[in-house]
């Protein structure tokens, strides 16, 4: 699925220098374009799990249903996180701003706890996945339309150790 | 602090002190409107009040002047009193020994007259204040302070509280302080501090350094402490914090995390929110003997809780019938019943120092309210409607609320307003920067 070369010269660089991490960066761009589905991203990084597995999911108005359009993201995620066994996450649960303080902190940790839930249901080992209700105190997008409330209505999965490095 | 910085308070000369009424017929109709819950003609014409400038000399001229604005101000802005114009004032008081020229205040349109005098001795000063009935000539009141300079503004207060009493048959809320949600930083990344200041806006004193999220504090009414929410570097958790030394506690050891806090009446106890995968339930834990009570056991966000002064019952919020509503139970957790019916989601239920009512955020519409209710949840009245208005708090007379309202878009934030329980004389603390999750503290001393 995507480029052993850039694995390999991205293993092979791995925690030697800053500066070798500086100068890597720009190789992969070069390799990106040489195979079908290759990725700018270093296979196990944070980056690529964010760009190309997608890192978060979002939910209706005071909701914490999984859409399948969020579930197909959360397989996705599992997928990448059986593929690198030492990787751990935190879900993030999030609201937006169109609700009071204290019920927006448990909704995003009702949220955390779907997307959680749904994450070991799919084999992922339930202690390499943490997770914490922000409530509305994290907007993603700020602006004052439903069309921006609605991003914030999320659950993100964040690395927290383990990715390697792009 | 009365603890901190000792004052002496002893009556004034020999005058019997009046703590009646006056009968004025706007501020008894005030009264009225409240008992019958209508917010229709509930506007008053405030009173005209003469604050005469304290005679002042000796090094105490700062501390007369502050005394003088900030009785002033708070009588002003309480909505009751229209303190009137010292440029319109026709008789300069000289002499605080002798009785003002009534006639002269009369004429001004004077309905009550405040007259003082400060005095420096040996690097404290000196306060006496004098509160008269232009149309009876009788003096309602009268009291003497001695303190420090640096109590100036708490003096002020002080005697703000006995006027307004006098003249209102209601006590007073000036000599108080608000903890709150300092915030600045943009809007995804806000840095929030623990705060405190005088109900007035003045005195702002940061609690914690904002390095820590910080959420929804609310005073002890009993010791100098504060009970909140932070999130620390792992699970977010309930804490106690002394505000004079800056100690603070995690309140419990729980697996997963605790939110909401509040103090029951005497104290004792910390009432809360403990997450459980996606529900939240409310636990009231002993402080002393550490004995933890689950007060709701259902799967849903049961939040907000509010103990009756009378520790004897608890609101709070749940959406366990589908939406946020509130719901009355008994202290052990025995009958729990919704009493929120109208349209919209309610949230954030808080019950007055009186026991009357139960004031609460109200959603629906697009638009965010706060209103009171009586406790079994008839006569609903909205206070004030908007974008968005959250998380109102009582001041200890029962009369006043603070909540935050917040406004749109990227460059939106909360800042702290007061409504009256009528619904009138909105006013917005007139402090800098961002603010929310107001709470008042109960009367100082």
């Amino acid at each position: 699925m995507k480029s052993s070369v850039s694995f390999k010269f991205a293993a092979a660089l791995c925690c030697v220098l800053a500066l070798a991490a500086c100068s890597k960066k720009s190789t992969p761009n070069l390799e990106a374009g040489t195979g079908p589905g290759a990725s700018q991203y270093a296979p196990g990084s944070a980056e690529e799990f964010t760009s190309e597995v997608g890192d978060r999911v979002f939910f209706a108005e005071d909701q914490s249903v999984l859409s399948p359009e969020a579930q197909e993201t959360l397989r996705r995620q599992a997928q990448w996180l059986q593929q690198y066994p030492e990787v751990m996450v935190q879900v993030e649960g999030h609201a937006d701003e169109r609700g009071t303080r204290e019920y927006n902190i448990a909704l995003s940790a009702r949220r955390a706890t779907a997307t959680r839930e749904f994450l070991i249901a799919q084999g992922i080992t339930a202690s390499r996945i943490s997770s914490i209700a922000y409530g509305k105190e994290r907007p993603a997008a700020l602006c004052d339309a439903e069309q921006c409330w609605s991003q914030n209505r999320r659950a993100v999965t964040v690395i927290t150790g383990g990715a390697r490095t792009s | 602090m009365m603890m901190t910085h000792p004052m002496t308070l002893f009556r004034f000369w020999r005058f019997p002190i009046f703590a009646i009424v006056l009968a004025m017929a706007a501020i008894g109709a005030q009264k009225a409107e409240a008992v019958e819950g209508t917010v229709t003609g509930g506007r008053v014409d405030p009173l005209p009040i003469a604050i005469s400038p304290f005679i002042s000399g000796g090094g105490a001229e700062e501390s007369g002047g502050t005394i003088g604005e900030v009785i002033t101000n708070n009588l002003g802005r309480s909505g009751y009193f229209a303190p009137l114009d010292p440029a319109s004032f026709i008789e300069q008081i000289a002499d605080f020994g002798q009785q003002p020229r009534f006639a002269d205040w009369r004429q001004i349109q004077a309905k009550a007259l405040v007259t003082g005098q400060v005095s420096a001795e040996g690097g404290k000063i000196r306060v006496a204040f004098r509160l008269w009935d232009v149309n009876t000539q009788q003096q309602l009141a009268a009291q003497q302070f001695t303190t420090i300079p640096k109590n100036a503004r708490r003096i002020g207060h002080i005697i703000s509280d006995i006027i307004y009493k006098s003249l209102t048959g209601i006590d007073g809320y000036f000599d108080t302080r608000i903890v709150f949600v300092a915030e600045e930083g943009p809007k995804s990344r806000r840095v929030k501090k623990l705060s405190i200041m005088d109900q007035d806006g003045y005195n702002i004193r940061a609690l914690t350094d904002g390095r820590d999220l910080v959420l929804t504090p609310r005073f002890s009414p009993t010791t100098n402490e504060i009970t909140y929410m932070s999130f620390g570097s792992d699970t977010p958790r309930v804490y106690l914090m002394n505000i004079d030394t800056r100690q603070r506690e995690i309140v419990g050891e729980f697996p997963n995390m605790s939110f909401s806090p509040r103090f029951s009446p005497d104290g004792q106890r910390v009432i809360m929110s403990l997450q459980d995968g996606g529900n939240a339930n409310i636990y009231e834990l002993d402080l002393r003997s550490r004995h933890l009570r689950q007060l709701t056991n259902v799967p849903a966000i049961n939040t907000a809780p509010s103990y009756s002064p009378d520790g004897s019952r608890v609101a709070f919020e749940s959406d366990r019938g589908g939406t946020q509503q509130i719901y009355v139970m008994n202290v052990d957790g025995s009958n729990q019943n919704r009493i929120s019916f109208g349209n919209g989601r309610y949230s954030t239920p808080v019950w007055s120092p009186d026991g009357r009512y139960i004031a609460f955020t109200k959603q629906g519409g697009g638009k965010f309210a706060i209103g009171v209710m009586a406790p079994d949840g008839s006569g609903e009245r909205i206070l004030t409607e908007g974008y968005h208005n959250e998380g109102p708090t009582w001041a200890p007379n029962s009369r006043v609320l603070m909540f935050f309202r917040d406004t749109q878009g990227e460059s939106g934030g909360p800042q702290l307003w007061s409504v009256d329980i009528t619904g009138y004389n909105e006013q917005r603390v007139p402090i800098q920067g961002f603010a929310s999750d107001p709470a008042w503290s109960p009367k100082l001393n």
